[in-house]
């Protein structure tokens, strides 16, 4: 599904995301962990064009997509949530979706003056590809409230919803159980999982370990940029080497 | 009872009541000078539902659209005065000017964002405005443009006379809300406000970034470029002055009194503020004195501006009084608002 070889990414001297090559399997569960600063995001931000690498390659479904830009990969079915969401808060729910579906339809300028067929039917599969969204996230009761009514867990789900709306063939979550209680991250697990139900192919960093070792398919772990393990939970939990990134600062500490 | 009178604003029958107190309204004026302050204050209307376009909608601070009102005026003032051409071609030329110069500042100061592109776009109106005052062989400099053509009416009406200047701007006007109120529901409106919600985002949807900052870039300096061409074709004797980076900030001014990002918006703030400048007129440079506080009051509690403000408390209200109803009552009454506000 996604294959990303040998990429890596360096802000001036510094190597955000060093050499890492991984696979990421259709209809799975992949996780990323590392400890902060370890280019979690940065990783994403490469993925899905937002950041030129400085080299490597990424493939999605065999095609090479590393140097596109953004928003051709996004169309390529490259969905993603941010670790915050800028929304338009004095509109409502169903409002800010709606805008999910554009990469999928074609009305310019013109059709909006002359208001054509196409304009409107396009309009529809928006508002209906919206309305789908919402139900699949289960938030169809506040369609009609403002963003700025509504609570941090259902901002999340609309976050979700709004990737979910482009047609992803793969959705990329950053930190998707941030700021949420434990019940609310118990649903967003189970939204996870329908969400692979559904033919999706989620891959999500956190930093909640209970969520993503109950949950994932297969972790990778970063640190410094660098991919230090990757397999099951099972293989990951007992990697020595993840347990010194993660508890064994003793090293640093000294050098 | 404040509800039901919100509720009866936002119908299309009140927007039909506006449009017919625009069309009577050189009746009920009491003498021409009204009518043609009105007038004035629809010609920068129609710049200022530009400024929306780029900065209210899809949220790129311009700071040249003053400049490019006066692009719009100047092209028309010096195709007709000096190379003889007469007035309607020349109008449209002032459009098709001042669409293919947004094109091309658009495609550089768009490649900057937030706070620079505000600081670029302030320094190319300023350039505007330096050229049209040093470049005398084409613009004549501070001595301005005289012997401006007047819109002929093809013999059916006379627009020197001000009145009918004045349903001149009123029907260029509403196509003006016309579009932007078009455009807003659309697709494509709805791109420029995700845009506006952060590039970011914006790009992870799919959206092209730059194709549509510079087509809302461009569709509001052809809104300033008609705005500046009616402004010309109503003074008739143009100056440097008209690209003082003041017209600038007065357009910001009422696009943030009357509702940013708002279709009525544009609209109240300059009729309302042009007319409320017109009667502390007698104050001359001391209304400041009232403005500034008036204008930091604005700011702090209604920061949405009029419109703004009122349409958010209206949905609230909706969203407050449902619960109390039916369900099935509720989903009646909350789409029943969300038209309404579509239309408003």
């Amino acid at each position: 599904m996604l294959k990303v070889e040998h990429l890596t990414k360096m802000f001036g001297g510094l190597a955000a995301v060093n050499d890492v090559s991984v696979e990421f399997e259709a209809g799975k569960i992949n996780a990323i962990i590392g400890p902060n600063g370890a280019g979690k995001s940065t990783f994403f931000n490469l993925i899905s064009g937002l950041h030129q690498p400085t080299s490597g390659r990424i493939l999605l479904d065999g095609e090479d997509v590393t140097r596109m830009p953004c928003d051709q990969v996004a169309r390529l079915g490259v969905g993603r949530t941010f670790q915050t969401t800028n929304l338009f808060e004095q509109a409502t729910v169903l409002d800010n979706l709606i805008v999910g579906h554009r990469l999928r339809t074609k009305s310019g300028l013109w059709d909006v003056l002359i208001n054509s067929q196409r304009l409107q039917r396009e309009e529809k599969a928006a508002r209906d590809k919206a309305m789908e969204a919402l139900d699949f996230v289960g938030l169809t009761n506040v369609a009609g409230k403002f963003i700025a009514d509504i609570t941090q867990e259902e901002r999340k789900r609309v976050a979700f919803a709004l990737a979910l709306a482009t047609d992803p063939k793969i959705v990329l979550l950053d930190e998707p159980a941030a700021g949420i209680n434990p019940e609310e991250t118990e649903g967003f697990a189970t939204l996870m999982r329908k969400m692979v139900d559904n033919g999706l192919t989620v891959c999500l960093i956190e930093h909640k370990m209970d969520m993503i070792m109950s949950l994932a398919d297969k972790i990778m772990v970063l640190d410094h940029g660098e991919k230090i393990a990757e397999g099951t939970a099972e293989e990951v939990r007992n990697n020595p080497v993840v347990i010194e990134a993660y508890l064994g600062g003793d090293e640093d500490a000294a050098a | 009872m404040l509800f039901k009178l919100g509720a009866m604003l936002m119908t299309p029958g009140a927007k039909l009541a506006l449009l017919v107190f625009a069309i009577v309204f050189p009746f009920l004026a009491s003498n021409e000078y009204q009518v043609y302050v009105m007038a004035s204050a629809f010609v920068w209307a129609i710049a200022v539902y530009g400024l929306n376009i780029i900065t209210g909608f899809c949220g790129q601070l311009n700071l040249a659209h003053g400049g490019f009102f006066a692009i719009g005026a100047y092209t028309l003032g010096l195709l007709t005065a000096d190379a003889g051409w007469s007035f309607w071609p020349a109008f449209v030329a002032a459009l098709v000017v001042t669409a293919v110069l947004g094109f091309f500042v658009g495609i550089v100061s768009l490649r900057l964002k937030e706070h620079y592109f505000a600081i670029f776009t302030l320094c190319v109106g300023f350039i505007i405005y330096l050229l049209i005052d040093k470049w005398e062989e084409l613009t004549h400099g501070p001595i301005g443009v005289r012997d401006i053509a007047e819109p002929y009416g093809f013999g059916l009406v006379d627009f020197t006379e001000t009145t009918p200047f004045y349903y001149l701007v009123l029907a260029f006007l509403v196509f003006a809300i016309w579009f932007m109120g078009r455009l807003s529901r659309s697709l494509l409106g709805r791109t420029f406000i995700a845009i506006r919600n952060g590039d970011e985002l914006a790009q992870s949807l799919g959206i092209n970034l730059m194709r549509n900052k510079v087509l809302a870039f461009v569709l509001s300096t052809t809104y300033a470029g008609l705005a500046g061409a009616l402004y010309a074709g109503m003074v008739r004797f143009i100056g440097p002055e008209e690209a003082n980076i003041v017209h600038t900030f007065d357009m910001i001014t009422y696009l943030l009194v009357g509702g940013i990002g708002t279709i009525t918006g544009p609209l109240l703030g300059t009729v309302g503020i042009v007319w409320i400048t017109q009667s502390l007129q007698f104050l001359e440079e001391y209304r400041m004195i009232i403005f500034g506080p008036l204008l930091v009051l604005l700011v702090i509690f209604f920061p949405r501006g009029i419109t703004g403000s009122f349409l958010t408390w209206m949905h609230r209200k909706a969203q407050s009084v449902a619960p109390e109803k039916k369900r099935t009552e509720s989903k009646v009454t909350t789409t029943r608002t969300r038209e309404a506000e579509n239309n408003a």
